[in-house]
Formats: C-alpha cells, sequence, structure tokens
C-alpha cells in the first residue's frame, strides 16, 4: 500500500499525508515535474485538469484549469516557491476567475513536497497542506471534488475499500 | 460552497483568527483537560496574567474556549465542537490525496516499462 502515515493537526489546520512508491526518485519527481504526468493525478477522473502554464522553477507561476462534467472550469494556480531537484517543491496556490484574474491575492494554501529514497527503488513522498482557514480549505476541496460531498465521500470509500484488499 | 459542514460555528473568521497565534493554541491545547483557571493557565507562560487573561478573552470570544465553574473554581474549558470542523476537513482533505496517490501509483504502474525514456528525458531539464 502507498499510503503510509497521515497527520492531522486541526489547531494548526495542517495535513501531512506519506507515501511510499516502488519506483526511483526521479520518478517519483516526475509526477510533479512532467505536466501531462500531473494532469493525470491532480483531477479526480470526472474533474480532470489542464495545465496552460507550467515551468517548475522558483519564482514561476503554474496555472491549470479542471474541466467538470457540466463543462465548469474552475481555475487554480501555484506560486513556486522553492524546486530542488528532484526532492523538493514549495508551492503557494490558490484560485483564479475563469478568465485567469486571482479570486483573491491572499494565498489559500502551502503544500511542500519531499522525495526521498528509503531503499533500492522504494521511493518515499511527503505532502505537507498548510491553510491559513477552514474557509481556504473549503474552497479547495470544492475545486477538487466540485462534484460534491457524495463523490468525495464514494471516493474514500473506494480508497479505503482497496486498501483492505491490499492488505 | 459544496463542501457542507453540518457544525457551524458562528465566526470562521473570529475562530481563525484566534487560532493563529501560538500562545492561544496553546491555551487551546491545555484547556482541553477543563483542569486549570486562567491563573494557572498564565502560569506557563512567560508574559503577565493580563496578557495571558486579553488570550484567553479573545479565545472566549471566538467560542474556542468557555468558563466552567466546578465547585469555587472557574476552568477554562476547549470548546471541541470548534475544533471539530477544522478536523472534518482535514479528513474530506486526506480523502482527496488519497485519492491523488492512488492515480499516482496507477501511473508509475503503467509506465514502468518507460522509466527508461523517463530517465533519460530529465536531461532537457
Amino acid at each position: 500500500m502507498t499510503v503510509t502515515a497521515v497527520r492531522k493537526d486541526p489547531q494548526r489546520l495542517t495535513l501531512t499525508i506519506e507515501a511510499e512508491f516502488d519506483a526511483s526518485v526521479e520518478r517519483v519527481w516526475q509526477l510533479w515535474a512532467d505536466p501531462r504526468q500531473l494532469e493525470r493525478w491532480w483531477g479526480p477522473p470526472t474533474y480532470p485538469a489542464t495545465f496552460t502554464k507550467h515551468d517548475l522553477a522558483a519564482g514561476s507561476r503554474i496555472e491549470y484549469h479542471m474541466t467538470g462534467p457540466a463543462g465548469d472550469q474552475p481555475h487554480g494556480y501555484w506560486d513556486v516557491l522553492e524546486v530542488e531537484p528532484p526532492r523538493r517543491i514549495v508551492l503557494r496556490g490558490g484560485c483564479a476567475y475563469g478568465d485567469g484574474t486571482l479570486t483573491t491575492e491572499v494565498p489559500i494554501s502551502t503544500i511542500r513536497v519531499s522525495i526521498e529514497e528509503v531503499a533500492q527503488g522504494r521511493t518515499r513522498m511527503s505532502i505537507e497542506n498548510v491553510f491559513p482557514s477552514t474557509e481556504a480549505m473549503e474552497q479547495i476541496l470544492a475545486m477538487g471534488t466540485q462534484e460534491g460531498q457524495r463523490q468525495a465521500v464514494s471516493q474514500i470509500d473506494a480508497v479505503l475499500a482497496e486498501e483492505t484488499i491490499r492488505r | 460552497m459544496v463542501v457542507l459542514v453540518e457544525i457551524a460555528p458562528p465566526d470562521f473568521d473570529r475562530v481563525f483568527a484566534a487560532l493563529a497565534d501560538h500562545t492561544r493554541r496553546d491555551i487551546v491545547r491545555r484547556a482541553l483537560s477543563a483542569e486549570e483557571g486562567v491563573l494557572e493557565l498564565a502560569n506557563h507562560y512567560p508574559m503577565s496574567f493580563a496578557a495571558v487573561q486579553k488570550h484567553v478573552a479573545v479565545l472566549e470570544r471566538a467560542g474556542l474556549i468557555t468558563k466552567q465553574r466546578i465547585g469555587r473554581r472557574r476552568v477554562v474549558r476547549t470548546n471541541r465542537e470548534a475544533l471539530l470542523v477544522a478536523r472534518r476537513l482535514l479528513d474530506q482533505y486526506e480523502g482527496l490525496w488519497r485519492a491523488r496517490i492512488d492515480r499516482m501509483n496507477q501511473l508509475i504502474a503503467e509506465t514502468a516499462g518507460a522509466i527508461a525514456t523517463v530517465e533519460t528525458k530529465k536531461s532537457k531539464r
């Protein structure tokens, strides 16, 4: 199973999730570094993501949108704060309007990714998410699972079911 | 907003402004066990009693803590419901990431045969 640890701190609004992959550090890095690969996992199948601007370099802004079943397209962006290939990325993400202008100048979350080798061909990725408010979290959740709570719950169930099968 | 939160505290902004301070988060943590009054809480911090009292007042206004009378004492108690809202959102967010990691894994498995190609591509960076 891939997810090896989850740490939640409701007071600090932080979620850290760790996963291990049977792949090299470089292979796992490509999940973030290659926009075509990012598109394959960022959004759920019903809300695929399209990255329209993607340069993983400190100071650049990555832009993407998601496309829902009804044709709705919520937009988002990440400001790249730090990059250290192939092991570290710090992003500050937010939402944008359809025309690309930012909904707010207030950043809505910070994502810290670190990638390290734990054994030959085995790589651990840790993703830390820090939110400034619960409203920001709601916004992000709405972006990621726009189809609503129902789907979010069924996704969780599906993941949990798979987990059981694997164990 | 798509995400529904059944427990709705009166004022999100106030709650999170209150939690944005380290000392106040610490007070919330200590008050989970509801054993200490303001005076006892104040002993934990290198600041005046009045300063701690102010922090407690901010938390109280945000609905994060209440003062409860136990016998002759008044203890500070954390309102767990207010923290539960954040907890619930974190749970949903965990589900989101678990699904993403699942997709990452599928992608890696799918392209396992093509690793060599990906590895050589990195030089273009």
